[in-house]
């Protein structure tokens, strides 16, 4: 339900034979699995360091989604307004106010709800965690109403034709502000003296810690970083599924398989994790002829296929469990 | 000069104490050993000192500041650096690249804090920061004899060897003090001798040293004082030849070392 208005959108079965057909479902995916990719970044990276799961990560990039929105309703006026530079400006502006919103939103969700639990139970956080979820989704339904919201394009949103491919311009967005985000993060990562330090703390936290590194702080930093990428996901999901309260869920469940499928941990993996789910999905499906209220399942058997054939994923290391 | 000194440390683990009422000082520029029988507190000491656990009651004075109760990640940056028994290297990165790490995390630079012109200057010029650093950290290795193991996996090292990189990135992280827990434990002799001369290397670098050791050869050796704990309470400290010649330290230590 989620990927199928993206998938069938351009695709007009008379006019494509089967091989252009099948590359418009990859580019399809790839857009779909930039997507994936942003959010997958998020889960991984608190991984890397923490070992845990934040399963309010999916409501994240819906609470980016509604910020979006709603700051680029006020700057624009919302449908009634013309595409055009303004409305193109607006729509970044926006995207960053969310991400930044979004940013302080998981650090403060860090502070409030596992920090206190980081020497309990390895449960305990996993349970906040699902809290923290049913506390955001529930919180935007009650705040914003339950019903479907449209983010409008910013632009005009004529498809292109290239042979017999059509793609959009919100596609090409979305490809690019992935691509540009991803750039970001890994010369971040790998270049900068932060960076370091997050790579650091998630290869051995306490001999980071006497290396000067303070690693409470770094944490809140892989949050800040991990939320503004679910909203940058959030908002350009939102071109194809709408802003709703629950749009996170299945969502951020298909970015955990699409982390999973990469190796969890590892930022790379994430990246090639979301981009080869989407591509699997938008194949798959029709391929298989899994109908379109089916379609979510794709995912969840390449998790299942994955985890029995490769379970530490494809750039993960094989972790020994310590003693 | 001191440049370390503890007032009446106590560290009591529910009951028992392990480290009782102790006066301990480092001074500046020296070695000092820090020995006695195995469960005297010594790594409880050191772990009071560096941040890793915090002291019951007393005070810690580092270069005239109260670091008393700081957590370990504050106090590594005013200066202190160690080493563990347990070694913790980042075993899945190269041996360079442990190193690097010392030299990104240098003392008194704090990763977070600087001026945002500062932080996009190490990002633009990222490859010729590294590339320094990359020098450095060669030349680091070469100080230890570590070079020709530059680019193989810290976890792949012979243990002597892993140790020896532990103190160097220790160094490039360019400590006031440093603390070396046990260094020469499971070490063969020729390993020992070598590490002998690193540790006469880094004083004559003017770092201050501080080390727990079982080897008396060595510590006797190397060391320009030495304090003695048995039981948590400080019974002795002095030059080497005053601890040979102390009847407590006997009694409490070498003397026991004889009975076996």
């Amino acid at each position: 339900m989620l990927s199928g208005s993206l998938l069938f959108k351009q695709f007009r079965e008379k006019e494509v034979g089967t091989i252009t057909l099948y590359l418009q479902y990859i580019v399809n995916g790839l857009t779909l699995g930039a997507i994936y990719s942003l959010i997958a970044l998020g889960y991984t990276m608190v991984y890397g360091i923490l070992k845990f799961i934040n399963f309010a990560h999916g409501d994240i990039l819906m609470v980016g989604a509604f910020i979006g929105l709603i700051i680029y309703n006020a700057l624009t006026g919302g449908e009634a307004a013309d595409p055009g530079a303004w409305t193109i400006l607006a729509f970044f502006i926006s995207m960053l106010a969310s991400m930044g919103f979004c940013a302080i939103l998981g650090m403060a969700i860090e502070r409030i709800a596992y920090k206190p639990l980081r020497n309990a139970n390895r449960l305990a956080p996993l349970l906040s965690a699902i809290g923290v979820s049913f506390i955001l989704s529930n919180g935007a339904a009650w705040i914003f109403g339950t019903q479907s919201r449209r983010f409008p394009y910013p632009f005009e949103n004529e498809p292109i034709h290239i042979g017999a491919i059509t793609i959009t311009p919100h596609q090409i967005v979305i490809i690019v502000v992935s691509v540009v985000m991803m750039v970001l993060l890994t010369s971040f990562v790998s270049k900068t003296r932060m960076g370091k330090a997050m790579r650091a703390a998630s290869l051995d936290q306490s001999t980071s810690m006497l290396m000067g590194i303070n690693v409470n702080r770094v944490i809140s930093l892989t949050f800040a970083i991990g939320s503004a990428l679910a909203a940058v996901g959030g908002i350009l999901a939102a071109f194809d599924f709408r802003v709703y309260p629950s749009m996170g869920t299945m969502t951020g469940l298909k970015a955990f398989v699409a982390a999973v499928i990469g190796g969890i941990g590892n930022i790379q993996g994430a990246m090639i994790g979301g981009i080869l789910l989407g591509i699997l999905e938008a194949v798959g499906a029709p391929l298989l002829h899994i109908p379109n209220g089916m379609r979510d399942t794709v995912a969840f058997a390449v998790l299942i296929l994955v985890l029995l054939v490769k379970p530490e994923g494809i750039l993960g290391k094989n972790e020994r469990e310590k003693v | 000069m001191r440049i370390l000194e503890t007032q009446h440390l106590t560290r009591e683990f529910g009951g028992v104490i392990a480290v009782n009422d102790v006066d301990f000082h480092v001074e500046k520029g020296l070695v000092t050993g820090l020995i006695g029988p195995n469960g005297a507190g010594k790594t409880t000491l050191f772990n009071q000192i560096t941040g890793v656990d915090k002291p019951t009651s007393g005070k810690i004075i580092f270069d005239g500041n109260d670091i008393t109760g700081l957590p370990a990640w504050k106090i590594s940056r005013m200066g202190i650096a160690r080493t563990f028994q347990n070694i913790r290297l980042y075993k899945e990165l190269t041996v360079v690249e442990n190193v690097m790490m010392g030299l990104h995390f240098k003392v008194g630079e704090n990763p977070f804090k600087g001026r945002f012109i500062q932080a996009l200057k190490s990002y633009v010029f990222a490859s010729r920061e590294n590339r320094e650093v990359y020098g450095k950290a060669m030349e680091w290795l070469r100080f230890f004899e570590l070079d020709e193991h530059a680019q193989d996996f810290a976890g792949s090292l012979p243990y002597g060897k892993q140790r020896e990189l532990e103190i160097a990135r220790a160094l490039a992280a360019d400590p006031k003090l440093l603390f070396l827990d046990e260094p020469a434990a499971g070490m063969n002799p020729a390993e020992t001798a070598h590490l002998m001369a690193v540790v006469d290397k880094i004083r004559s670098l003017g770092v201050t040293v501080v080390l727990i050791e079982h080897d008396m050869k060595l510590v006797m050796n190397i060391c320009d004082n030495i304090t003695v704990l048995n039981f948590g309470m400080k019974i002795a400290e002095g030059t080497p030849n005053d601890i040979k010649h102390d009847k407590l330290v006997i009694e409490a230590y070498l003397g026991r070392e004889e009975e076996e």
